[in-house]
């Protein structure tokens, strides 16, 4: 099953920001979004995610297929990492965490609470759940912040596998991960501000 | 969703999670009521009720900011908003865990405290049995507030100027129930009624809070 999206206008706080933005994501492929700060990737992503309703346009195939992983990382402090990764599997129905925690080498921070990681390693632990949800669309908003090298590489890694496995991977990002995926600049879709006056009282809502 | 539940838990036993800050809370304002009108006893066996129920509520307030407002900083609420479990459901568990880390400590330590006002003593049973059936409405109706909040820095105060009002049906029914058990009389009435409210909020409120949730989190 392909996620479509089609002619979809994304608002942030009832203004339009992105207009006419269609692509087909279909299982075993990527798509990179480019464009530059404050073009609207980020609400573009929590659209498709169902985190906000689209303006204008449809997203299809998105239904419970989405893993939704935002600049935060929904980390608790004073769970351990296998705590964390473990509620998260137990959410979305999975059980098996050992997976998640090799391929992004944390197995030797299994049992250190997570408040003590370092940034990267709580980005590890953030990319990590993506593994344990078991969803076949990944949903990625700047995944590579704070990450050094070595764990871009287990990254692109994991989204390959991920990839091979016939999921698909949607992602905004600056960094060339070496992955074979289509790009879709967004700066072209940008919203001119006339549609946004008639729903005024959206921002309010 | 019990994953949910026990997470909620876990996280309030931890380190900094507040466990308990309620029952201190509550502990320290009825203890200061004597030391405020006077140690007289029979006044004191008077107003217990009606201090108790006061206490236990505003202890309860204390806590509510943190039901959502924590998984909102760290980015929980949006990744759980995408998971498989209904935003009702989730609200549902939040509201439990507060009552089991809040209210039904208040429950169980009212009694002890009761002696400390002088409670007359066929007032235990009605004071324990109008907490037990009044809390669990207090937390809904506050994981409602706090779902309203949410998002909102430093939303505290604006909180409590939004639940104290929805909270004062339960707070007429439940120390009514808890002064005519004190005093002997019939209380059925009362009881009933409170009960009315907290099976109506619980059926009724997870929808609202699910609502306004999917609204504060576009």
């Amino acid at each position: 099953m392909d996620l479509i999206v089609s002619d979809l206008t994304v608002a942030r706080g009832g203004v339009p920001v992105l207009e006419g933005v269609s692509f087909v994501l279909t299982s075993g492929a990527a798509l990179v979004l480019r464009g530059p700060n404050g073009a609207g990737k980020t609400t573009l992503l929590r659209t498709v995610a169902g985190l906000q309703p689209p303006m204008v346009g449809t997203v299809s195939g998105a239904e419970d297929r989405i893993a939704y992983a935002a600049h935060a990382d929904g980390i608790k402090q004073v769970l351990t990492v296998a705590e964390n990764l473990s509620l998260w599997a137990d959410v979305f129905g999975q059980s098996d965490v050992e997976p998640a925690l090799a391929a992004f080498n944390l197995g030797d921070l299994r049992d250190r609470a997570a408040g003590s990681l370092s940034a990267g390693q709580k980005r590890r632990l953030g990319l990590a759940r993506l593994m344990v949800t078991g969803r076949p669309v990944w949903v990625l908003d700047e995944p590579t912040v704070s990450l050094d090298v070595a764990s871009v590489a287990l990254f692109a890694d994991a989204v390959r596998a991920h990839l091979a496995a016939g999921g698909s991977a949607l992602m905004a990002t600056h960094i060339d991960l070496g992955l074979e995926a289509e790009v879709l600049d967004v700066t072209p879709h940008k919203a001119v501000l006339s549609t946004a006056i008639e729903d005024f009282d959206e921002a309010f809502l | 969703m019990i994953a949910l539940l026990v997470r909620d838990l876990r996280l309030a036993v931890r380190a900094g999670g507040g466990f308990g800050l309620g029952l201190a809370f509550f502990l320290i304002v009825v203890v200061l009521v004597p030391f405020g009108v006077g140690p007289e006893s029979g006044l004191l066996s008077k107003i217990a009720p009606g201090v108790l129920w006061i206490g236990a509520l505003l202890a309860c307030l204390l806590s509510l900011d943190r039901i959502f407002a924590l998984d909102w900083e760290d980015g929980s609420l949006d990744l759980l908003a995408t998971a498989p479990v209904p935003l009702e459901g989730i609200v549902s568990m939040k509201a439990l865990a507060h009552w089991l880390t809040t209210g039904l400590p208040l429950v169980l330590a009212a009694p002890a405290l009761g002696v400390l006002l002088s409670l007359p003593q066929q007032g235990y049973v009605w004071l324990v049995a109008s907490l037990a059936m009044g809390t669990p409405a207090l937390s809904v109706i506050g994981t409602f507030g706090a779902a309203l909040t949410v998002g909102i820095k430093r939303g505290g105060l604006l909180l409590s100027l939004l639940v104290l009002p929805l909270y004062v049906p339960t707070l007429i029914f439940g120390a009514e129930v808890a002064r005519r058990g004190a005093e002997g009389f019939e209380v059925m009435t009362p009881l009933l009624m409170l009960g009315g409210i907290t099976f109506g909020t619980l059926a009724l409120l997870p929808f609202a809070s699910a609502a306004v949730l999917r609204i504060n989190l576009r």
